[in-house]
Parts: C-alpha cells; sequence; structure tokens
C-alpha cells in the first residue's frame, strides 16, 4: 500500500474548466485517476473531458462520492475553494496554485487542522502513486512503480531526480510535492513517518531546498526515531545569497538561517546520505542496496 | 515588498502606535522647512531599502535648523550600502530610557503568525535570540481567535511593566498587529520601540514586508513597485512584468531554467565543476516562446555574461515552444554569444530537430551540459 492516495481514490477538480485545470484534468485521466466531478463556480452543467461540472462542491458531493480534490483555482480565490472543500468533508487536498498569500494558508492550514485534512501545497506538483493515481500535474511517463518513496520541496527538480532512479531501475512507491510556499500543509517529518508505516517503501528521498528549517527538524527526527528505512537527500541552493527569493516563496535565506550547508551538515550528521550532483541520488540508492 | 521607515511608520500612526513627530523630504530646502516646524534636537535619516543603516552612515543627528540642512544634503549626495538616498525623514530625537523590541511575523512550523517582544531593542532581533534568548518572549497567535488585549497585557508583563504602562503598551501592540494584519505583513516590527525618560513609549524605527503574493490587496504599493521604486533592481521588475523570477549573481555563466528548485539545482551544479553563475532566472512552468525570449533578454542585459545555459525539463513547459523562443529571441536581441542548451521532456524531438537545424547544439544531461557551459565559460577568459 503506498500513501495518501491510490488506485481507490476518487477525486474532484476545482478550477476544472480553467486552461490549466481542464488540461490536467485529460491527463489524470488518461493516466487512470478517477475524476468524478468538476467545480467552478458560474459552470455548473458544463463537461470537461466527459467530467461533469457542478456550481459548489456541495452539489458535486451530493452527485458523486469523493475522498481528495485538487484545486487550480487562481490565487486570490484558492483559499476559498480550499475552505469550501474542508468544509464538505473532503480530506485530502491537492493545492497546485501558486502566490497565495500567507494570510490565506494560515486560515486554510488551521481549519485542515481540525477537519484532521490532509493538505498537499500550496504551489505543489501534487502526489503521484505510480500506474495507480496521479492528482497533479507531474509529466507521467518519468515514473514507475516500485519501491521508493520520493519528498520535495520542488517540482521540475522532483522530475529531474525521479527520471534519473526510474532509469536506473528505481521504481517509486509514492512521490509528493509538499510545496514551494513557506507555509504548507505537510512538512518532511508528516511523510517520514508514513512512508515508514508503509510496507512498499523500502528508502526514502528527501529533496529540500534553501529556507525555513523543515530539513533540519527532518534530520532531528530521523535521528531521534532511529529512522528504520535509509534516506538520500538533495539539497538545491549551496550557490544562492541571503535575502533573496530563488523564484519560490520559501526559498530565502534570512540572516543565517536556512542556508543548503546548515541542512547538508544536519541531515549528514543523522546519517542521511546526501547527494552532491541529482545523479547522485541514484548512485548512492545502488550503494545502499549492493 | 519592504516599505519605507516614513512608510511604516505612518501605518503605525494609523493604528495608534506613537511615533516622532516628523516629516518627509525629497531635498535639504524641504528639509528644513519639516525641521522649523519641530523641536529640537532632530534626526535625519536616509529612506532607504537595506538594514544596518544606521551603521552605514544613513542615520544622522542634528541639534538646530541648519544642522539638518548640511546633515540632509550629505545624505541626499551619498549612497548607502550602494543606493541613492532619494527621500529623508526628518523627527524629533526621543530621549531613550530603555530600547525594546516588538514584531508580529509568520512562523513555517507553526503554519501561523507569531508574536516576539524584548526588554532589548535596538539590535537585530536574530542577535538577541543569538546572545540573549532569554530575553526573547514569543507567542504564537491562533489565527482563529486571533491576538488580544489581554495577550498583549501578559507579554507586557513579562517585560516587566505595571500601571498605566501595561495598558499603553496593550494598545501599542493590539495596534502594530492590526494594521500588520490589514496589510498582509509577512513582518511588521518597532525596533527599537523607545521607553522614554517621562515613561511614554514611541516606535523610533518600523519596519513592514508585505507579503509579495498578497500584493494584489494592495494595490498603490504593487504600482510603486512596479514603478521601480522599490529594494528590486531594474531588471527584476522586467522580469515581475514578464511572469519571471530573476535574481542577479556575480558570476558569468547567465542561467535559465523551468521551477526553482532546478534552477538553483543548476546553478549548484556549475559552481560543482569550478564555474560562477551569473544569474538565477525561473521561467516557471508551461513558459511560451514569448516569455523565453523576455527571459534571454533580461539575462543578457548583464555585461559580465559570457556565455548562456539554458536547461530546461519540459513537464507542463513544452520544448518545442521553447526551442521557438530562443530563436525568437535570437533574432531579436542578436544572441551572439554562446549557449549551451539542455532540453528534455515534453515535445523534445521537435524541440532538438527546430534548435539543430539553427545551428544550435543540445545536450540532454543536465551535468554535461554544466560542464561544457564552464569550459566555454573558461575558454572565452582567456
Amino acid at each position: 500500500m503506498p500513501i495518501i492516495v491510490n488506485e481507490k481514490t476518487k477525486a474532484i477538480v476545482q478550477g476544472i474548466t480553467g486552461k490549466q485545470g481542464s488540461f490536467h484534468t485529460k491527463l489524470m485521466l488518461q493516466y487512470g485517476t478517477k475524476i468524478v466531478a468538476g467545480v467552478t463556480p458560474g459552470k455548473g452543467g458544463m463537461k470537461i473531458e466527459g467530467v461533469p461540472v457542478y456550481d459548489t462542491v456541495e452539489e458535486a458531493l451530493e452527485k458523486h462520492e469523493a475522498d481528495a480534490s485538487i484545486i487550480f483555482v487562481p490565487a486570490p480565490f484558492a483559499a476559498d475553494a480550499a475552505l469550501e472543500a474542508l468544509e464538505n468533508g473532503i480530506k485530502t487536498i491537492v493545492i497546485i496554485t501558486e502566490h497565495i498569500p500567507i494570510k490565506d494558508a494560515i486560515t486554510v492550514m488551521e481549519f485542515a487542522k481540525q477537519q484532521k485534512a490532509i493538505i498537499i501545497g500550496p504551489n505543489t506538483p501534487g502526489i503521484i502513486t505510480p500506474e495507480e493515481c496521479k492528482l497533479g500535474i507531474m509529466p507521467a511517463h518519468i515514473f514507475r512503480k516500485g519501491s521508493v518513496g520520493i519528498i520535495s520541496r520542488s517540482g521540475t527538480l522532483t522530475y529531474e531526480i525521479a527520471a534519473s532512479l526510474t532509469k536506473n531501475g528505481f521504481g517509486q512507491s509514492t512521490c509528493l510535492g509538499l510545496g514551494g510556499d513557506p507555509i504548507t500543509g505537510l512538512n518532511f517529518i508528516d511523510v517520514l513517518e508514513m512512508f515508514k508505516e508503509d510496507k512498499q517503501t523500502k528508502a526514502v528521498v528527501l529533496i529540500g531546498e534553501i529556507g525555513g528549517n523543515l530539513e533540519e527538524l527532518a534530520a532531528e527526527y530521523i535521528s531521534r526515531e532511529n529512522y528504520p528505512k535509509p534516506v538520500v537527500a538533495f539539497i538545491a541552493g549551496r550557490t544562492a545569497p541571503p535575502g533573496k527569493r530563488m523564484g519560490h516563496a520559501g526559498a530565502i535565506i534570512m540572516g543565517k538561517a536556512g542556508t543548503a550547508q546548515t541542512k547538508i551538515e544536519t541531515l549528514r550528521n543523522a546519517g542521511v546520505e546526501i547527494a552532491e550532483k541529482p545523479s547522485d541520488v541514484a548512485k548512492l540508492l545502488l550503494e545502499i542496496v549492493h | 515588498m519592504k516599505l519605507f521607515e516614513y512608510e511604516a511608520k505612518k501605518i503605525l500612526a494609523n493604528y495608534g502606535v506613537p511615533t516622532p513627530n516628523g516629516g518627509l523630504a525629497e531635498n535639504s530646502k524641504e528639509a528644513c522647512e519639516i525641521a522649523s516646524r519641530l523641536k529640537p534636537p532632530f534626526m535625519v535619516k536616509a529612506q532607504v531599502l537595506v538594514a544596518g543603516r544606521g551603521k552605514a552612515g544613513g542615520i544622522l543627528s542634528a541639534v538646530s535648523v541648519s544642522e539638518v540642512e548640511e546633515k540632509a544634503e550629505k545624505l541626499f549626495s551619498s549612497k548607502i550600502k550602494g543606493l541613492p538616498v532619494r527621500k529623508v525623514w526628518i523627527e524629533e530625537k526621543i530621549n531613550i530610557k530603555r530600547e525594546l523590541y516588538f514584531g508580529v511575523t509568520t512562523d513555517r512550523l507553526h503554519k501561523t503568525y507569531v508574536a516576539v517582544a524584548s526588554s532589548v531593542g535596538g539590535m537585530e532581533i536574530e542577535e538577541v535570540a543569538e546572545k540573549a534568548p532569554e530575553k526573547i518572549i514569543k507567542f504564537y497567535i491562533n489565527p482563529q481567535r486571533g491576538f488580544h488585549s489581554f495577550h498583549a497585557r501578559q507579554i507586557a508583563k513579562k517585560m516587566g511593566y505595571k500601571d498605566g504602562q501595561l495598558t499603553k503598551l496593550e494598545r501599542i501592540f493590539l495596534g502594530l498587529y492590526k494594521a500588520g494584519m490589514d496589510y498582509d505583513a509577512e513582518l511588521i516590527e518597532m525596533n527599537p520601540l523607545v521607553e522614554t525618560m517621562d515613561g511614554e513609549f514611541k516606535a523610533a524605527d518600523a519596519r513592514i514586508i508585505i507579503d509579495d503574493n498578497a500584493l494584489f490587496r494592495h494595490q498603490n504599493f504593487k504600482k510603486r513597485m512596479l514603478e521601480g521604486e522599490s529594494e528590486l533592481t531594474p531588471q527584476e521588475v522586467e522580469a515581475i512584468k514578464n511572469g519571471l523570477a530573476y535574481v542577479k549573481l556575480n558570476g558569468n555563466i547567465g542561467v535559465i531554467g523551468n521551477g526553482a528548485g532546478l534552477v538553483m539545482a543548476t546553478l549548484d551544479t556549475i559552481k560543482y565543476y569550478g564555474g560562477e553563475p551569473a544569474d538565477f532566472l525561473d521561467v516557471g512552468g508551461g513558459a511560451s516562446s514569448e516569455k523565453i525570449a523576455a527571459a534571454l533578454k533580461i539575462v543578457l542585459l548583464d555585461p559580465n555574461v559570457k556565455t548562456l545555459f539554458i536547461n530546461i525539463l519540459g513537464g507542463i513547459t513544452r520544448c518545442d515552444e521553447v526551442a521557438r523562443g530562443i530563436l525568437k529571441a535570437r533574432e531579436k536581441v542578436g544572441v551572439i554569444k554562446p549557449m549551451v542548451i539542455r532540453l528534455v521532456g515534453t515535445n523534445e524531438e521537435e524541440g532538438k530537430q527546430i534548435l539543430t537545424k539553427a545551428g544550435i547544439h543540445v545536450l540532454e544531461s543536465m551535468e554535461e551540459a554544466a560542464k561544457k557551459a564552464v569550459q566555454l565559460t573558461k575558454q572565452r577568459e582567456v
């Protein structure tokens, strides 16, 4: 059993009629993901790729059973969409939208905590359990079913590393993007816990970057728990200057805090193998296997 | 987006936070006029968006109106940490009994706002946290319940205040919190918040950073940023207008890629092979050929750039679009610098064909491409 999503997951798409929403609905359906309904206020009654569209989540859930939602709604309205999904009882929500204000994200995370729901993102490529379910925008062809779990703060860098893993014979159990924003629903520790319990996952790849201290906390957790599965990490941003946002809202070194060097050192001290370059992740996994 | 001190003080004053009497001058004559309406002695403060302004000579004191003119003139003709001074804030100097700190910022781990107070102010709060962590009071604000008067009183009490001073601080803390929420501040702080000899409190310096992602709710500031009056360089503003993320660095290999993590890793890989990146430029997901052309233009504005390294891993970005963008840019901007291009993913073959036909060599591995870019640059350095 992989984590969070699998072949049984039934999802709705919020913002399904937009350019990104409709395009990725098509790709997710092609991958075999069960998309049961879409929601766009004011567009109820339409069909996108054969999927019925409703005005409200409430109405969509009256007609269909769903346990997850993926959100493509523009940033000014994305928090509202997430709150709507939460209030209607959806327990897994993937927020693809980038540039959501921090204040809005905080409101969403607080409500999710009360509802005991999982939020993936915002500003995430989503989650994929290869050959079962893709709730996201990642290019599907680079993933294969297997036993490596990936947790990442970045999109394309995950594709880079996942593709190289697949090429080297390492399939993936589940790949999850935490999101590039400062405040996200899940952190590394939450997902490490899930992978710990997951029988299919034999090793974990952690892809971090500058900003915040989630990698350092993950390192503490790994050493405290004597984490039972090997962990390989790649940290981006060794050359990033302090005080500058490197693309992601969350990728910023504040004063002395959040540098790649501190993260790398802390992880290494916790027994995590550090990849110097993206392609080294697969090499290190090969060494661990042999 | 960072606000100027004078803007932050005006906002705080509107929320009932006492600030020193003062005014904004755009030339030394105006500075004089403002000073003549105020009570001496004065502070003359350069309005520049850098930290450590005081140590860099951006904050001067003056005892008379004529000295204000002189000091203002001095600031207007100097640069503070490389930045020109366009505005100067003149205010009444306050007599200091004690310097405090109070601010509200976001906390990633707790996913909420945190109020931070300290009885040691006037220096960077990170420095206090390092040297005297016991002097820092932190209060995590529950996003649903918010920050209330009693929370403010609890903090003031812990800082050692009572009686009338307790309620004065309560109003100040609450005012700052409300201002922070209304302006979508990712950081709002008074440093120092001064306790005066007569037991009053005044925000002697103030800082507000508005969450960039919330600027759509604060159009006046957004407009100011796009008009170039901000901490951003002209290239960074141009990048924002085109929906790109750009950061200038000090090397000579121009870098363009898609996705923040991938571009950061590209910079690291260049460095790993002994090269120096000139910039960070992320074109984002699904970049059109126009966007690629705009990106090339921005990177080539930097005269230090000797070679270009374009690293595209197409997920939602289509390689053929990127290839067309590169050719379009070459036509328009006249890119004469050597290029190393790594292009894989959606519509890879088509993209490669377009570029190969135009005589541009395309590589498949990011690391090979980085090595090649470093090599080419070294040859051009000789």
